[in-house]
């Protein structure tokens, strides 16, 4: 069992810290965004460290940054249960609805900057690519499928459906994950290392769920079936 | 106009347009530094090239800064990311260089990089350059038409086809290897004989009044602009004349999307996105009409005629 010092994990400032922290790629592109339009001297002040060079393709840059925190906070919120498990730490818990709701937030920018940048909010377009580009469909599936997720993620919404329910719609996180990784895997032109390695870290999380509940119902059957010897 | 600069004399400059932005950038710092000091670090990249004629094929369109022509780059024999090659080509050593002319041709002959250089006269031509992944950039490159290489060498009757070969080295390039960038190496490209002959065909040695940086296909590659950007090959060590259409390397890595031709043609969508539109970097939106033939069917549209191109895409 891993002990922290105490109330490390429980500490109200633990959340705003973490909270922090997921903020900081979305501050670094609001910081290029700037640099952008206010074409400061990048080699002055704060400007030096916030932004030490231009990406040169905005839309790439937007497109990838959003991108790649998306899948990455998909993988982190579904490490949060097998990392409280495994590492004895169930506190990590308070964490995870935020965790998820970076995601869709990164997720929201992603999809932003497509429609945005990428397409000029070109309706007649956007409805080609979705129709057309297993990617772009996959893309957008992934997204339609946390949706759900993140109107739902408030405590009103988990009194209302009721825990086992609100849970049990909560894993859309599987598939949108799974998703995203397939989105990920066939956009990219000819080098799959990152994809097959987020792809990888799903599959184990799930598998790692997959697992749990399969040896949890067994051990439940065989409880059930063998009487306890008086 | 002959320049009578020897490629091999050069002085070596420091790759200038690098070195604050790396200096700024603290994750970099311990690479930067080294690379920096390192005295093969700085090969050849950066020196004037003076005496240049105008082009009647310039565009007026603005120029990309170099800053973005050098730091948004697809060379995958240097890393994946656009940001690599700039990153891990600062030690290629392009001097010697030897440039193979061969097959069928009446004189064979290998080319130093002085050689090259006494072709032809040097023209600086701004052509647009457009990627086949929905990025264009606006660039003065400088060369000679690559028809004048070759009536040097003299194609044979049976030449029917040119394929292009670039460097490939482990050692200096570490990355280029299937299992890391997805393609196979060393990078083949190919054009048909009356491509190549075709006087906006450039072979190219330098661009924005200097010889290439190692991230843009120093020493000598090819600049072929109505075509896809993968087309136009970097670093080029061998020029082959054939009979039959030679491998090129997007077609082998996925025939469905990178055919032979790959001319640039906004009717003709990539099966995973549109090619209507682009983006002019360092523009946010990709918002700019993509031309037929990149806005140069004047002079090539009939190197195609009767050709459905979108059979021959």
């Amino acid at each position: 069992m891993l002990k922290g010092p105490p109330g490390l994990l429980t500490g109200k400032w633990t959340k705003v810290l973490v909270f922090l922290l997921c903020l900081a790629p979305c501050a670094h592109l609001v910081a290029v965004a700037l640099a952008y339009v206010l074409q400061p001297d990048l080699t002055t002040g704060l400007w030096r460290f916030l932004v030490p060079s231009l990406p040169p393709n905005p839309l790439d840059f937007f497109t990838h940054l959003t991108g790649d925190w998306t899948i990455r906070f998909l993988v982190i919120t579904l490490s949060v249960t097998p990392l409280r498990q495994l590492l004895g730490v169930p506190d990590l818990i308070r964490f995870r609805r935020m965790l998820g709701l970076f995601a869709f937030f990164y997720g929201s920018l992603h999809f932003l900057t497509y429609l945005w940048f990428d397409k000029v909010f070109d309706l007649h377009e956007i409805w080609k690519d979705v129709a057309k580009r297993p990617f772009i469909t996959a893309g957008f599936t992934a997204f339609l499928l946390m949706l759900p997720l993140a109107l739902t993620s408030t405590k009103g919404w988990i009194r209302r459906l009721g825990g086992k329910r609100w849970q049990r719609i909560h894993r859309l996180i599987y598939a949108s994950a799974a998703v995203g990784v397939v989105h990920y895997y066939w956009l990219v032109k000819s080098d799959i290392r990152l994809p097959v390695l987020y792809g990888a870290l799903v599959a184990a999380a799930l598998l790692y769920r997959l697992v749990t509940s399969m040896t949890r119902r067994a051990r439940q059957r065989s409880a059930a079936v063998k009487p306890v010897p008086a | 106009m002959k320049t009578d600069l020897r490629y091999s004399e050069v002085t070596p400059k420091d790759i200038y347009l690098n070195r604050r932005r790396f200096l700024a950038a603290a994750p970099t710092a311990f690479l930067t530094a080294r690379e920096l000091l390192s005295p093969r670090g700085r090969a050849l990249a950066g020196t004037k090239l003076t005496n240049l004629a105008k082009s009647p094929f310039s565009t007026t369109e603005p120029m990309t800064s170099p800053d973005v022509a050098t730091h948004y780059n697809n060379f995958y024999e240097f890393g994946t990311n656009k940001s690599d090659p700039s990153r891990y080509s600062l030690k290629f050593k392009t001097s010697p260089w030897t440039v193979s002319v061969e097959g069928d041709v009446a004189k064979s002959r290998k080319f130093s990089m002085d050689d090259l250089l006494k072709v032809a006269p040097l023209e600086e031509r701004i052509y647009r350059h457009r990627c086949v992944e929905g990025w264009s950039i606006v660039v003065p490159w400088i060369g000679y038409s690559l028809s004048a290489l070759l009536n040097l060498v003299q194609p044979t009757a049976k030449a029917k086809y040119v394929a292009f070969q670039s460097y490939w080295d482990l050692a200096q390039m570490p990355m280029a290897r299937p299992d890391m960038a997805g393609i196979d190496f060393p990078y083949v490209e190919g054009l048909r004989l009356d491509e190549a002959m075709h006087p906006l065909a450039l072979l190219c040695v330098g661009m924005y009044g200097e010889t290439l940086p190692p991230q843009d296909g120093a020493p000598v590659r090819l600049v072929v602009p109505w075509k896809y950007g993968f087309k136009s090959i970097k670093s080029i060590v061998k020029i082959k004349l054939v009979s039959g259409q030679p491998p090129t390397t997007w077609n082998l890595a996925n025939a469905h999307e990178y055919g032979f031709y790959s001319n640039v043609n906004p009717e003709v969508d990539h099966p995973r996105w549109s090619q209507a539109k682009e983006q002019r970097l360092p523009s946010f939106f990709k918002n700019h009409p993509t031309q037929m033939f990149n806005g140069y069917a004047s002079q090539v549209a009939g190197l195609y005629a009767g050709m459905d191109l979108r059979k021959n895409y």
